[in-house]
């Protein structure tokens, strides 16, 4: 997706984050007339209506420019990457005090400037006004940063997820696997009904089991179900690599109803196919096994393919494999991949054990 | 005299369905064997010598081009090639590829009708090889080789191979040959020689293509190191460089880059 071009008046800014500061500054401006309304129509002896309008629009737009885009010109400073400019940090903090003082400083010179009057000697004449300005200001100014710190952390969580479901998506329902099973799946109509029709069940419970898994809804998976799941795409695996393929799956009764992130094991597995046995000319075996060891779950994929020396190589999809856990369990899950050249692969998932 | 196939498949029924299938549009074809592993078709098909080869593209060993460029080498000069006709069930870029050169493929699952124009497509062109014309499988191949475009890339300036512990860094301009070998990559400069992981592939597409000549499968040369090249008693070409003693055979794919001025 090309981001588009975005207002003109924002084109010094990169390109993806174009719409959202013009989104920000609407809604700044938006309120900042209201601030103004209310303050005259509360005290209109005390707040006429133009000087009311300068002043909350000099300083909010003010407060809103050194916060707002100011943040997306410093971001190297800021330690910021897009697009998440809107992060809690010692240095996002700093600057933004910094902006909201600097911010309400610049637009009540601007304000002053215009209605020829001094707010600083309005601290002398009159302290209690002045720093209820000053506090009233600041509490507005805070507002929105709270508002748009929290808007756009949600939103850059969904975008997260989205991408997540996506990529699992994409590689489950990979072209050259569905085609290759249809071309079997025709071979077999002509040759071997009954067989077709097993092989159809799977493809189906597999198929649905994938778009169940990339919904955010996604049910209560269990190691029983993934491990339903794991039969049936070996079972498609086989038809179509005959003899090459030898599969073994063995899941003790007591870890049956144990929970899993659904499709964890799976992508394991399709890696062991895809770089393990498909380049290997005699083909060869995986094993998926679960074991109980102390406190944790051990799953572990073998496979005798082809292997590698040295780590893996892009593309993989051990990275995927590893935000997935690291999103449903942080620090307590883990990887480990060991593989070499002849003489296949494993993967070892650790996972804490979970006790109904 | 009826015309003969090999087909290389890796899935089993895949294999049986389209021998199924040409026997029903292609009575006459007598299919000599069924591989299912590039090496093997690469093995098979110089032995047996048939007029039709169907590759898989994704096989395991060597995958279906590399097989025809290995054939293209391996296949006595003066022989027309078999007739080629690939098999992919989804590489979109392969079928563009095959499509600008006319070299002939099939999508699985196969259909009947489509099966049918490739038997037609087949039997015109041994039609035509018997009556003597000229053979054209060589020529679209190497248009096809040639034609596979590396994506734009930064260009590589140094070549950093690991010796041991350390990481010893070649400067391109230094590079003299390229060689696939096994899982590494050969990296020669005039006295040096170093191993790298990286596939020649992903090295060349980050390489000059006008510094660099690929002049065989699993080797390039740079340019301006090579002295001469020269026809051995075998009917080979190979080429020789300035600051090395060794000769590197260049594939008849490759030949044409060589024409006297």
């Amino acid at each position: 997706m090309t981001p588009r071009p975005g207002p003109w008046w924002l084109r010094w800014l990169p390109a993806d984050s174009r719409a959202s500061v013009q989104r920000r500054a609407l809604v700044v401006w938006g309120v900042a007339a209201v601030i103004a309304l209310v303050q005259h129509g509360l005290r209109p002896a005390e707040h006429e209506l133009l000087p009311s309008l300068v002043y909350s629009y000099a300083i909010s737009t003010s407060i809103w420019f050194l916060s707002d885009p100011m943040r997306i010109v410093l971001r190297r400073w800021l330690r910021l990457e897009p697009p998440h400019y809107w992060r809690f940090s010692p240095a996002t903090i700093a600057h933004q005090v910094l902006a909201i003082l600097l911010g309400y400083a610049l637009g009540t010179a601007v304000g002053d400037a215009f209605t020829g009057r001094s707010t600083w000697a309005l601290l002398m004449l009159s302290p209690d006004r002045f720093w209820g300005f000053l506090v009233w200001s600041l509490a507005v100014s805070s507002g929105f940063l709270f508002y748009f710190y929290h808007r756009e952390k949600a939103h850059a969580l969904e975008r997260l997820a989205t991408e997540t479901r996506l990529k699992l998506l994409e590689s489950q329902l990979e072209p050259h696997m569905l085609f290759n099973t249809l071309a079997n799946l025709r071979a077999l109509i002509a040759t071997d009904p009954p067989r077709a029709i097993d092989m159809l069940d799977r493809l189906n419970a597999y198929l649905r089991a994938t778009l169940a898994a990339s919904r955010a809804d996604a049910q209560a998976h269990t190691l029983a179900r993934e491990f339903e799941r794991l039969d049936d795409y070996l079972a498609l695996m086989a038809v179509r690599m005959g003899p090459r393929l030898r599969y073994r799956l063995a899941l003790p009764p007591e870890l049956a109803a144990h929970p899993l992130p659904p499709l964890l094991l799976q992508a394991l597995v399709e890696n062991a196919i895809r770089h393990g046995l498909e380049p290997a000319v005699a083909g060869g075996e995986i094993e998926v096994s679960a074991s109980q060891q102390g406190g944790a779950l051990q799953l572990t994929v073998r496979d005798s393919g082809v292997g590698l020396d040295g780590p893996p190589q892009a593309g993989f999809g051990l990275t995927q494999v590893r935000e997935r856990l690291h999103t449903a369990f942080g620090e307590a899950a883990q990887l480990h991949w060991h593989s070499a050249a002849g003489q296949g692969s494993q993967a070892t998932l650790t996972l804490p054990l979970q006790t109904p | 005299m009826n015309a003969t196939a090999l087909i290389a498949e890796d899935e089993p029924l895949l294999a049986a369905a389209l021998q199924a299938e040409l026997a029903r549009a292609w009575p006459g074809l007598q299919v000599l064997a069924t591989v299912g592993d590039g090496d093997s078709a690469l093995a098979q098909a110089v032995a047996l010598k048939p007029d039709l080869l169907f590759l898989d593209i994704r096989m395991p060993g060597l995958s279906g081009l590399e097989v025809a460029e290995e054939l293209a080498d391996a296949w006595p000069a003066g022989d027309p090639l078999p007739v080629l006709v690939f098999a992919t069930a989804y590489d979109q870029y392969a079928v563009k590829a095959f499509e600008a050169q006319a070299l002939d493929y099939l999508l699985k699952p196969v259909q009947a009708d489509r099966l049918a124009l490739t038997v037609q497509r087949a039997q015109a062109a041994l039609a035509q090889r018997r009556a003597g014309a000229d053979d054209s499988t060589l020529q679209r191949l190497r248009a096809l080789l040639a034609a596979t475009p590396a994506p734009a890339q930064e260009r590589l300036r140094v070549i950093q191979a690991s010796v041991g512990q350390t990481v010893r860094l070649v400067p391109v301009d230094e590079v003299l040959v390229l060689q696939a070998a096994d899982k590494y990559v050969r990296v020669l400069t005039a006295q040096d020689e170093l191993l790298v992981r990286t596939p020649l592939k992903e090295l060349l597409a980050r390489l000059d293509p006008d510094a660099f000549w690929p002049i065989h499968r699993g080797t390039v040369l740079r340019a301006t190191a090579i002295e001469r090249v020269e026809r051995t008693e075998a009917g080979r070409l190979v080429a020789r460089l300035r600051q090395r003693p060794e000769a590197w055979p260049v594939s008849r794919l490759h030949e044409a880059r060589f024409r006297a001025m």
